[in-house]
C-alpha cells in the first residue's frame, strides 16, 4: 500500500496552495513590516497585534468566522456575490485567502524583524546621496532584508502546508480541490485507514523536518556571513 | 497524545465520582443530553458526556479511552469492538434508529417529495463523508437509487462528521444537504427552513447501536445508563427527535 491518486493529487494542491500563498504574502507582508517597523503612529500597536492574532487563536476560531463570512448570508459572501464571483467556501480561492490570513504573522514578522536590524542610518546614507526613497528601498532596504525574505517565505511555505483546521471548516473536502495533504491524512485515520495515513504522516514528518534542519542551516551560514 | 492522557486523568477522574462517561455520536448529541439529564434526576448517576465522530471514538476506544458506554451513529463499530475483546460481549443493543433528511435553511427550496434534487438551482448540497459517517453512506445510496449520484457528484461538498454537514446548510455554504432528522427537529417539528424526510426505504437502515465498553464492565452507573436508554421515558425523548424504534 503507497500512495493513492487522492493522496498524490492532495500532495500536489498542498504545495499549489502553499506556494501560492508564500509568494502572495511576500509582496503583501513587505509594505505591512515595512510600515510596522519604521512607523511612529498610535495605530503600531493596534496593527501589530491584529497582524499577530492568528498565532494564538485556534484555527478553529478562524475557521468559523470565515465560513460564517464567507457564506452566502456573510459580509464577504455578499461582496463576492456582488462583483460576480460567487460564494469562496468550498473552492481553492477560499483556501488561499484563508491561508493568507493564517499564515500572515509568518510573512510580516520575520520581516519586520529585519527592516528594523537594517535600522534607519543605510537609509539616510542613501538618501544623502541623493536615492528617491523608492530606490533606496529597492538597492539597499530589500537587500539587507534578504535573510528575512528567505525566513519569511520558508516559513509561510512550512505553516500553510500545516494548516489544518481552516481548511477542514471552509473545504468541504473535494477531491482536486480543497483536499490537501493534513485533511486527508484525517479522512484516512477516521476510516481507520492506518496503512495509508501512514505514508502521508511519515511524508509530513519527513517533510517538516527537512524544512526545519534547512532553515537552522541557513541561518547558521547568514550568522557566520555577518560576523 | 496529550489530548488522550488529558482526557484519561479526565474520565479516569470522573470514573471515581460514581459517573458513567459515555462517547455519544454527534447525531445523537441533542437527545442525549435531555436524557442524561432526566437519567440524573431518576436514578442520581451522573453521565457525562463526550461528542463525536464514531470512527474517532474507535481509535480512542483503541488507544486506552477510558469511557464506559459507547453509544455509536452505526451497528458495526460495536460489534467490532465486541469482537476485538473491547466491549463486554452480549452488552449490544440497538437504541435507536435514525431518519436521514434532505434540509435547506431556504423556506421553500426542498419540497414533501425532494424533487429539488432533479430540478436543481442550488450550488453546492453537502453530504457527511461517506467513509466516516453512516448517515453520509445512508445519502450516497439515496442518490444512487434516485439515479442522480453521476449528476451531482460534481456538486457535492463532504461535512467530516454529520454536525458538520449540519454548519455547511446552516450557515448556507452549502444551500441543502443531507443532515440527521435530530438535527433539525424538535418536538417532533422540523423547526427551520424547508425538509424533505428522506423515505427509509431509500437506505439501509440507519440503526444505531450501543455497547457497554470493558471499562463500564459491572459498573453500576453503566449498566443503569444502557437499561435506562431502553425504557419507555428516553423514548419518549428520542421520538420527539425523530428517531424511530
Amino acid at each position: 500500500m503507497t500512495f493513492g491518486t487522492d493522496d498524490l493529487n492532495a500532495v500536489w494542491l498542498t504545495l499549489k496552495l502553499a506556494s501560492l500563498t508564500a509568494l502572495l504574502l511576500l509582496l503583501l507582508a513587505t509594505p505591512l513590516a515595512w510600515w510596522l517597523a519604521r512607523t511612529a503612529s498610535r495605530w503600531r500597536a493596534p496593527v501589530g497585534a491584529v497582524v499577530a492574532l492568528p498565532l494564538v487563536l485556534p484555527p478553529t476560531v478562524l475557521g468559523f468566522y470565515l465560513l460564517v463570512a464567507l457564506g452566502p448570508h456573510g459580509p464577504i459572501g455578499q461582496l463576492t456575490h456582488s462583483l460576480g464571483l460567487g460564494t469562496l467556501t468550498f473552492t481553492f480561492g477560499g483556501l488561499l485567502l484563508g491561508s493568507l490570513l493564517y499564515s500572515l504573522p509568518f510573512a510580516v514578522q520575520p520581516l519586520q524583524h529585519a527592516f528594523e536590524a537594517i535600522g534607519t542610518r543605510p537609509m539616510e546614507v542613501a538618501a544623502t546621496l541623493r536615492a528617491r526613497p523608492i530606490d533606496a528601498f529597492f538597492t539597499v532596504a530589500l537587500p539587507l532584508a534578504r535573510p528575512g525574505f528567505f525566513t519569511a517565505a520558508i516559513l509561510t511555505f512550512a505553516h500553510t502546508v500545516g494548516e489544518f483546521g481552516v481548511v477542514l471548516m471552509i473545504g468541504g473536502n473535494i477531491p482536486g480541490v480543497t483536499q490537501v495533504v493534513s485533511t486527508q491524512i484525517y479522512g484516512h485515520v477516521e476510516a481507520m485507514e492506518y496503512a495509508q495515513a501512514h505514508w502521508l504522516a511519515g511524508g509530513m514528518m519527513v517533510f517538516s523536518f527537512l524544512v526545519l534542519l534547512g532553515l537552522a542551516l541557513l541561518n547558521r551560514r547568514q550568522a557566520r556571513v555577518l560576523s | 497524545m496529550r489530548f488522550l492522557v488529558v482526557l484519561g486523568l479526565l474520565a479516569g477522574g470522573l470514573a471515581r465520582a460514581a459517573g458513567v462517561s459515555v462517547a455519544v455520536a454527534a447525531n445523537f448529541a441533542a437527545p442525549m443530553q435531555k436524557i442524561a439529564q432526566a437519567f440524573e434526576q431518576d436514578t442520581g448517576h451522573k453521565a457525562l458526556l463526550a461528542f463525536g465522530a464514531t470512527g474517532k471514538f474507535y481509535a480512542l476506544i483503541r488507544n486506552g479511552a477510558p469511557f464506559q458506554l459507547l453509544l455509536a451513529a452505526d451497528d458495526e463499530t460495536p460489534a467490532r469492538l465486541e469482537k476485538e475483546g473491547l466491549a463486554v460481549s452480549g452488552s449490544r443493543f440497538t437504541y435507536a434508529t435514525g431518519r436521514l433528511v434532505l434540509w435547506s435553511r431556504t423556506p421553500g427550496l426542498v419540497d414533501q417529495q425532494g424533487e429539488v434534487l432533479r430540478r436543481g438551482g442550488f450550488e453546492r448540497l453537502a453530504v457527511a463523508d461517506p467513509r466516516l459517517a453512516p448517515y453520509g453512506a445512508a445519502a450516497m445510496q439515496v442518490l444512487g437509487q434516485l439515479g442522480l449520484l453521476q449528476q451531482l457528484q460534481p456538486r457535492l461538498v463532504q461535512g467530516q462528521s454529520i454536525a458538520q454537514t449540519y454548519q455547511f446548510v446552516a450557515t448556507g455554504n452549502a444551500a441543502l444537504g443531507f443532515v440527521a432528522l435530530s438535527q433539525v427537529m424538535t418536538e417532533g417539528q422540523v423547526s427551520e427552513g424547508s425538509a424533505w424526510i428522506v423515505p427509509a426505504k431509500l437506505h439501509a437502515p440507519l440503526r444505531q447501536d450501543a455497547v457497554l465498553l470493558a471499562v463500564g464492565r459491572d459498573k453500576p452507573a453503566a449498566v443503569a445508563l444502557a437499561a435506562y436508554l431502553q425504557g419507555e421515558k428516553a423514548r419518549a425523548i428520542m421520538r420527539g427527535y425523530g428517531y424511530e424504534f
